[in-house]
């Protein structure tokens, strides 16, 4: 990641030079504008959950979508998250974390020991095995739902945490990503001297080739981590009781059952509010931990 | 891409005794615990949905399973809901890949010719949505859709216009374009930039000698260096689109009768095995939609094989 950051640091100086001059000076100002205005097409709807999360149940009826209303509710809407059906709202958002960081952390520390098996090591088999993961990428994880439904309801693992956490292991993009890092990031020489000095493969492993491949480590912990938390599809299936969803489905749930008009289960104010409270980890996570991503998920299209 | 490197490799680090070839082992080792994942998570269920595609179960056979051979897949590529389904996604490909690498596109090229705290911002906010599970941002612009919640109402009177409903029949297909767009654009864009950043600039200053502006660098120069990215993100963009089904789903309660719950074949597939129990055919339909995305990345992937780089 240093020399990433090092790198775009540097790029930065030219970008500077280039738009210089009277033509360059009108150029500039023609993109700002263009950027201006993407900039509030991806953040008006943001804006508005923000907003809508602070309104009553009538005020979200009320007009002036992307103002605030008159009352402020969004301590009394939290407050209701914790009493509506027993507070089952945090049950779902505990699991949610529970999936993302069981799901994340799993699916990238089996990235991380197969790709750097892949890069380093010279077995039978090898490369016979990375064509078939290079054909996996393209495998529609969505295809494998309804055969693992029932491949886990044969292990009696369903409606159970595993059900989710068990599929969300496999990372065939980490283990591609670790293993173009590790080719480059892990020079020959450097094992090569830890052997002369006998250390053991695992010694080297751990002391040596782990702190190597940090960048890689944290852009696949990233990426697993939200395609865990953004997981939809897999617990709508393998999952039925309520106390086990995600966020993602508990807020679906709410929300056909409130737009089928059930009498009483009109709850549009804390679907708001529990929407946007879900959304607040991972966008501050992508925001304070920006210098790790964003040089890493380049990673993937390096030549 | 990294194919070349490992047709390097092997000469510099051949094993050159019996140590050195028993260490390589320590592979298996490394890769054994992904290798049982990958297993038992992605060969065993497209071996499983393979074989359940090919039987049929259910009261007709006493609740065995009775091999079929190829009459589901004869069912399903002459079922009209199905093939509607595919033709839908189709459509959606030919829309929505465009549009979402035209933006990411636009976005980065400008954001990699300017360097102002401006466009920093700009860059992170481009990215936000991404952080966003699909569900809740499908949610969000249903709010956003709504007449009854939406602020389209305010937003169009400014200019004494009516609202159009975006959740009737007529407007649901560009209302879901708009969603995956606002999803997905922020992603692409960051590889795309990241491409940019790697380009040498060593490499256009001669052009920028001869003359040329920007628009010509960015067309002529940078877009045909960052081509295996590019091939890259649309190969992500088409699996993603031809297993539509979050958005649609999500959406479905909102824009009532606008979706049916077959919009697309991994609805289908899905609705045929949990509200039907029709896990024989729902199988099938998943195998088939499975088999058509591979095989169409696959073909995608060998025409842009110059582009890519891949071999």
């Amino acid at each position: 990641m240093t020399t990433s950051t090092l790198l775009s640091r540097s790029r930065t100086d030219r970008a500077v030079q280039d738009t210089s001059g009277p033509v360059g000076q009108g150029r500039r100002l023609g993109s700002h504008v263009v950027l201006v205005i993407l900039a509030i097409y991806f953040v008006v709807p943001l804006w508005w959950l923000a907003v809508a999360s602070t309104k009553t149940n009538a005020g979200l009826f009320a007009g002036d979508a992307l103002w605030f209303g008159s009352d402020f509710a969004l301590w009394d809407n939290i407050a209701g998250l914790f009493t509506h059906q027993g507070g089952i709202y945090w049950t779902w958002f505990r699991n949610s974390f529970v999936y993302a960081i069981a799901g994340g952390v799993g699916a990238t520390a089996l990235s991380v020991l197969a790709g750097y098996g892949l890069a380093k090591y010279r077995f039978r088999g090898r490369s016979a095995f990375f064509a078939l993961l290079l054909g996996s990428v393209m495998v529609p994880m969505t295809a494998l739902v309804i055969p693992t439904f029932v491949l886990l309801s044969g292990m009696g693992l369903l409606n159970t945490m595993w059900a989710v956490i068990l599929p969300s292991l496999l990372s065939p993009v980490g283990v591609y990503l670790v293993r173009v890092y590790a080719q480059d990031a892990v020079p020959e020489e450097v094992l090569d001297a830890g052997r002369v000095d006998g250390a053991g493969e695992l010694r080297l492993f751990f002391q040596v080739v782990l702190p190597l491949l940090r960048p890689a480590i944290v852009t696949v912990l990233l990426l697993t981590t939200v395609a865990t938390w953004n997981n939809f599809f897999l617990p709508l299936a393998v999952l039925r009781d309520p106390n086990l969803l995600p966020v993602t489905v508990g807020i679906y749930n709410w929300q056909a059952l409130s737009n089928a008009g059930a009498g009483g289960e009109q709850v549009w104010n804390l679907i708001v509010t529990g929407s946007f409270l879900s959304v607040v980890p991972l966008v501050a996570a992508f925001l304070s931990l920006q210098r790790y991503w964003q040089g890493g998920l380049s990673l993937g299209s390096v030549r | 891409m990294s194919a070349s490197k490992s047709a390097v490799a092997p000469s510099a680090t051949r094993p050159t005794s019996k140590i050195a070839s028993r260490r390589q082992r320590w592979g298996y080792v490394y890769v054994a615990p992904f290798a049982a994942v990958f297993a038992v998570f992605l060969v065993l269920p497209l071996g499983y949905a393979l074989w359940m595609s090919l039987h049929n179960k259910g009261i007709a056979t006493a609740g065995r399973s009775v091999f079929a051979g190829a009459d589901n897949y004869v069912k399903a590529f002459t079922d009209p809901v199905f093939l509607e389904g595919l033709w839908r996604v189709l459509r959606f490909v030919l829309v929505m890949v465009p549009v979402q690498i035209v933006v990411a596109l636009v976005a980065a090229l400008l954001l990699d010719t300017l360097a102002t705290r401006l466009s920093r911002a700009t860059r992170l906010l481009i990215f936000v949505p991404y952080a966003i599970p699909a569900v809740i941002g499908a949610l969000m612009w249903g709010f956003l859709y709504s007449p009854r919640f939406g602020p389209a109402q305010d937003v169009f009177g400014l200019v004494g216009l009516a609202a159009p409903n975006f959740l009737s029949s007529a407007n649901i297909f560009g209302s879901l374009v708009n969603i995956v767009t606002w999803q997905w654009v922020g992603y692409y864009m960051i590889i795309i930039y990241a491409a940019l950043r790697s380009i040498d600039p060593s490499v256009y200053e001669a052009a920028v000698l001869d003359g040329a502006d920007g628009r010509q660098i960015a067309l002529r120069i940078k877009v045909p260096m960052i081509s295996s990215s590019m091939v890259m993100i649309v190969v992500f963009a088409l699996i993603g689109t031809l297993q539509f089904f979050t958005e649609p789903q999500v959406l479905r309660s909102s824009a009532q009768g606008a979706i049916p719950s077959d919009y697309t074949p991994n609805m289908y597939a899905f609705a045929t095995a949990f509200n039907y129990s029709q896990f024989n055919y729902a199988s099938t339909l998943a195998f088939a939609l499975g088999f058509l995305v591979f095989v169409g990345s696959y073909v995608f992937l060998f025409l842009t094989r110059k582009q890519s780089g891949l071999k």
